[in-house]
């Protein structure tokens, strides 16, 4: 069986900087995996690399045994990949509930004349899918706020409307970047069960970047430290937590 | 008085479909297009050009929108992708390339002359005099583009338009293919001002170069601020306000007699720049944005 997600010699640079440099690693599948390392490491590239927002200089990127390498971003999440960003992009206008229905791929209305033609089948298509995110709201504990627009939704609030927003696209894959980012440590938990929930009930294994030890520690395994545009160490977070090698790439030479 | 309330309502109802094609493509879509008038010219030319060769006025019409949907269609697929500023450049120089490829075309539009004699089609059908009739079939087009329009606006459709002008990387992200929905908006929007042009040439039965300068874009685009980007409605009454403003102005002198004739054509710019300014500021907040009202679906359990 092919891995599940593979980077194979991963390369980007911006300008003089190579951001990515040969990165290999591999996903398996069911995991939570985290993705650590100091600012600066590549991460955040490395995922725009996997989600097509960045064209890799060189090397192949695999996922189920196909090759999803350079592919626009809309295809890779028709692959079944998708990811959240680092600073929530919520579509500000939009209700939090619409902020969920327009995630459903391949809407017959969304075809010029199909709304036009057949409104009783946009009907139809519509309540289906308003039950739907109403099902997803409820679990990450947003459905109160179904009708208000996004952008009234506090910080934290807008890091789970995009969580359940990835949800209604049911991914295989899930990539979150930094889902603890400003979040209070109330909803910091909730988050969490969330996230374990997620790949033990629904089988999306999970790649995510944080930068809170205590999260990445507590359901992560393995742990891939990045560093430099590619990966320094990979393991159980007990043993990644006392390699001397990410003791140095975090605190620099001299501390470790 | 009453024939001039008549033009005016026609030509309300003609800027009307101008608004709610730039109102799809901006107010819904978030797509700077400073080129409007472009498409307008192409439906008015197109319509114009082939009436006079014989073609039933329908078809012509018709003919004008796949000429103006075609024009747009390939201005997306080439400046789409570059970004909002050089998209909004773009367009702009698009219509200026229009406009002087009417005028230097003479073979084909006689350029500078212009092309006069454009029927007024089924004129003096069931005894309805001319002006009335076709002040009935803006009428008609209007209420049909504003159904078609509000129907978009709420429909999945508009949705994720909406959700492109809000955050195109997200939209992206989950799945939006953003260049072939920005240009079906773009096309939509664009057939709508190219029968918006049609309308006019064969109301004002002349076409020439001159009428389609940005001007006519940018007065699309006050029309469209004072009634509240993203709405429909807005479309309908910003557009009212606007040729109420530029046309109200002519009266001045009835009200000012006391001021000479060059003063008032002077001042009437000076009212009609402070009135949209006004206007812009303190009517735009009664329009809302036409979202669809989605009531949250209750869940059982």
């Amino acid at each position: 069986m092919p891995p599940f997600l593979a980077v194979e010699d991963l390369t980007k640079s911006f300008g003089g900087l190579r951001a990515v440099d040969r990165c290999s690693l591999e996903v398996r599948e069911g995991t939570i995996t985290g993705l650590i390392g100091p600012n600066g490491a590549g991460k955040t590239t490395l995922f725009n690399l996997l989600t097509g927002f960045h064209r890799p200089d060189g090397g192949r990127v695999r996922f189920r045994g196909d090759d999803i390498t350079g592919l626009p971003a809309h295809k890779v999440f028709r692959r079944g990949i998708c990811r959240t960003f680092q600073i929530p992009r919520e579509f500000k206008d939009l209700s939090v509930l619409e902020n969920l229905m327009v995630v459903a791929p391949d809407q017959a209305g969304e075809r010029l004349w199909v709304p036009w033609l057949q409104p009783g089948r946009v009907r139809r298509d519509e309540t289906r899918l308003r039950e739907r995110a109403m099902v997803v709201l409820e679990q990450v504990g947003l459905a109160r706020l179904a009708g208000e627009p996004a952008w009234t939704l506090s910080g934290g609030q807008k890091k789970l409307l995009e969580l359940a927003r990835t949800l209604m696209a049911e991914p295989a894959l899930l990539m979150l970047d930094e889902p603890g980012a400003g979040v209070n440590p109330t909803q910091m938990k909730e988050l969490t069960r969330y996230i374990q929930w997620l790949a033990a009930e629904r089988g999306v294994t999970i790649l995510l970047i944080e930068h809170d030890m205590d999260l990445v520690m507590a359901i992560c395994n393995p742990v891939i430290v990045l560093s430099e545009g590619r990966p320094l160490a990979e393991g159980p977070p007990d043993i990644i937590r006392k390699d001397p090698r990410v003791l140095s790439a975090y605190l620099g030479a001299r501390h470790a | 008085m009453t024939e001039y309330l008549i033009a005016l309502a026609t030509i309300v109802g003609i800027q009307v479909l101008l608004t709610l094609g730039l109102n799809f493509h901006y107010g819904i879509t978030g797509l700077v297009n400073f080129g409007h008038v472009a498409f307008y010219a192409l439906g008015a030319y197109a319509s114009a050009l082939l009436t006079l060769a014989g073609v039933p006025f329908l078809v012509a019409m018709g003919a004008g929108v796949g000429v103006a949907v075609l024009a747009s269609l390939l201005l997306g697929t080439a400046t789409l992708r570059l970004g909002e500023d050089y998209f909004a450049i773009l367009t702009l120089g698009f219509s200026e390339f229009v406009r002087l490829l009417l005028l230097n075309a003479r073979e084909l539009t006689r350029g500078a002359l212009g092309i006069p004699g454009i029927p007024r089609p089924w004129r003096g059908l069931g005894g309805v005099p001319d002006h009335i009739m076709y002040l009935g079939l803006v009428l008609i087009a209007v209420g049909v583009a504003f159904a078609l329009c509000e129907v978009l606006a709420r429909s999945p459709l508009g949705r994720t338009l909406r959700a492109i002008r809000d955050d195109e990387q997200a939209a992206m992200a989950l799945g939006k293919d953003v260049l072939r929905f920005r240009l079906t908006s773009l096309g939509w929007g664009a057939g709508l001002a190219a029968v918006a042009g049609s309308l006019w040439a064969h109301y004002v039965t002349y076409v020439v170069p001159d009428q389609f300068t940005p001007e006519i874009t940018f007065y699309t685009w006050m029309a469209m601020i004072i009634g509240g980007p993203g709405s429909t409605r807005g479309a309908l009454w910003g557009t009212a306000i606007l040729v109420a403003v530029l046309e109200g102005t002519r009266f001045a002198k009835d009200v000012m007699p006391m001021i000479d004739e060059p003063r008032l054509a002077a001042l009437r710019q000076v009212a009609i720049g402070l009135g949209l300014i006004l206007m812009t500021v303190y009517v735009r907040k009664l329009g809302g944005r036409s979202r669809p009202r989605v009531a949250p679906a209750t869940v059982s359990g």
